[in-house]
């Protein structure tokens, strides 16, 4: 309880500092997941539509998926040096998977009695994606999205390394110098981020589902 | 073997004259081969069948009869691999299939409504992709509403989850039909339905044709739901009509021992249950009194249930009555003389 004390003391002292790595961190894991939704969501549609595209698509973002966002940053090293720009690239990598997956499955997921009807009652085929097939995919997509929000959040730390700041920058700074205090004041903000990000999606995910369709 | 007449068109009773509105289909010489492999047998093989404006018709058979694969013919979710769909005359493959099917209903088994979208919205998605105004859909979805018996103050709102299977239906039914098309295509609309639920809405989709007067095509399974709504009904097996006539003939007068065993012609009551008390009656003379204690029967009834109604009361006849009118009537002998099938096992060339 005292440790939590100093924490928020030494937090309150250092207000201005905290308050621009938060800004990074959120900078950073918004960008990424920006970047990661306008690339991956069309290639999840594109995976969507079957046949040998799907299994090369997914399989291509499996195995992005297995290498560690810490050994993707450090290899983006020699090419871009320190800096934001290989912890934007790895926490855009790392958002892929949930965003392909999620929307892969969504729209594969949509009925097909659904869809039937959409064509029979005359919807051409953009008709029928923009107005049945993404609309009954969305909280699934949505889904992948938090998911991927919240892995980048917490990943995000993983930029102090490279020099990008960020919330990390307390932990890394606090596994140096033995400072308890600064290394859960990071930890802790970067919980209560994602907790808020993951919330807030949630609320979202549920506005986009229509009343009754809730999967389980 | 494909019996396809194109007799004038029967009509049941009360069925009205078409609008100009309904229109014709014509099948010529139609084979749809899905790619299912080398020597597969055509999904539809070679059918001719005129269905006349304003006609209902209902195509019957086993699954796998090729009788699905025939309606999605007509609205082009399927093209044939040869042979012509004629719609009015014209081939269906000179029409651009969304504007096609925007003027052709459609009737899905689970209704196909979209979960998303409100009542209301769903029965407006016809004419919003016709890009009609907002007052004139507005009006439309309440008169549909009405029409199918939900209440649109209650309903307008609702989403497909909170109705029933039989509402869902209704919605599905009011959705089809809101651009007013001149064919509604049914595809087992009432296949998910519980007994009662479906029966009453088979009543209720017959009254609501009648009145709208378009044409309609209507997928079954089941011969009890085909000889209640048909004006026509289309036996098929294996992708082929094996007759095509009035339910009154198909019962009376199968062709082929497929379609005898299909509406179960060597069982009698089975036969009398399908059959109507009008085809079989005796019309009544002008100077034939009928006395004060008669049993009456109003159509539509099947002979089945007048045969119990003979036995039961021990009465020597029963009063058929067409909209309160005394038309008929029916007695032992008259039963008797429907129970025979004319089905001449000589004819039977399928083996």
């Amino acid at each position: 309880m005292e440790l939590l004390v100093e924490t928020w003391e030494y937090v309150a002292e250092n207000a201005d500092r905290f308050q621009q790595a938060a800004l990074v961190h959120l900078g950073l894991s918004f960008g990424a997941l920006a970047i990661a939704m306008l690339i991956f969501i069309p290639l999840g549609v594109l995976a969507s539509m079957g046949g040998r595209l799907t299994a090369n698509i997914v399989g291509a973002v499996a195995a992005v998926r297995v290498i560690p966002s810490l050994a993707v940053i450090l290899l983006l090293l020699p090419v871009y040096g320190l800096g934001w720009r290989p912890a934007l690239i790895a926490l855009t990598l790392l958002a892929g998977p949930p965003l392909v997956v999620n929307t892969d499955v969504g729209l594969r997921g949509v009925d097909a009695a659904t869809l039937e009807a959409a064509t029979g009652l005359g919807m051409t085929r953009s008709q029928r994606f923009w107005r049945v097939k993404l609309p009954l995919a969305l909280p699934v997509i949505v889904t992948g999205v938090r998911t991927a929000a919240v892995e980048v959040i917490g990943s995000a730390t993983l930029a102090a390394f490279v020099g990008a700041g960020g919330l990390g920058l307390f932990i890394t700074s606090g596994i140096t110098l033995l400072d308890e205090r600064m290394l859960l004041a990071g930890a802790i903000a970067v919980t209560i981020l994602a907790l808020l990000t993951e919330w807030a999606l949630a609320r979202l995910e549920g506005r986009v589902t229509p009343p009754g369709t809730a999967r389980a | 073997m494909t019996n396809a007449r194109s007799s004038p068109t029967p009509r049941h009773p009360d069925t009205p004259t078409p609008p100009s509105g309904a229109t014709q289909i014509r099948f010529e010489r139609v084979t749809k081969q899905f790619d299912n492999g080398e020597g597969a047998r055509p999904a539809v093989d070679d059918v001719s069948l005129t269905i006349e404006p304003g006609e209902f018709v209902v195509l019957i058979g086993p699954s796998g009869c090729g009788k699905t694969t025939l309606l999605k013919l007509i609205n082009r979710l399927y093209d044939p691999t040869s042979g012509v769909v004629l719609v009015d005359g014209t081939p269906s493959q000179d029409l651009p299939g969304p504007d096609l099917r925007r003027h052709m209903g459609y009737v899905i088994q689970q209704g196909g409504l979209f979960p998303h979208y409100t009542v209301e919205k769903n029965i407006a998605v016809v004419p919003n992709l016709l890009g009609w105004e907002k007052a004139r859909t507005r009006a439309r979805v309440d008169e549909l509403l009405e029409l199918v018996g939900l209440p649109p103050g209650e309903y307008r709102h609702r989403y497909p989850s909170q109705l029933s299977g039989g509402q869902q239906q209704r919605v599905g039914i009011a959705r089809a039909v809101a651009a007013s098309p001149g064919t509604l295509l049914m595809d087992e609309p009432f296949g998910a339905l519980d007994a009662i639920t479906r029966s009453r809405l088979q009543e209720e989709l017959r009254a609501l044709t009648n009145r709208l007067g378009q044409t309609v095509v209507f997928v079954t399974h089941d011969i009890d739901e085909a000889v209640l709504l048909a004006d026509r009904i289309a036996v098929m097996r294996e992708g082929r009509v094996e007759q095509y006539d009035t339910p009154t003939e198909i019962i009376m007068r199968p062709c082929n021992r497929f379609v005898a065993d299909l509406v179960g012609a060597d069982d009698l009551l089975r036969r009398l249950s399908l059959v109507g008390a009008l085809a079989a009656m005796v019309p009544l003379d002008s100077d034939d009194g009928i006395g004060e204690d008669e049993i009456t029967v109003d159509v539509p009834i099947r002979v089945r249930h007048v045969l119990s109604l003979l036995l039961e009361s021990g009465a020597p006849r029963v009063i058929v009555r067409q909209d309160g009118v005394p038309v008929g009537y029916l007695d032992l002998p008259a039963i008797q003389a429907v129970s025979i099938p004319h089905y001449d096992g000589a004819d039977d060339a399928l083996g």
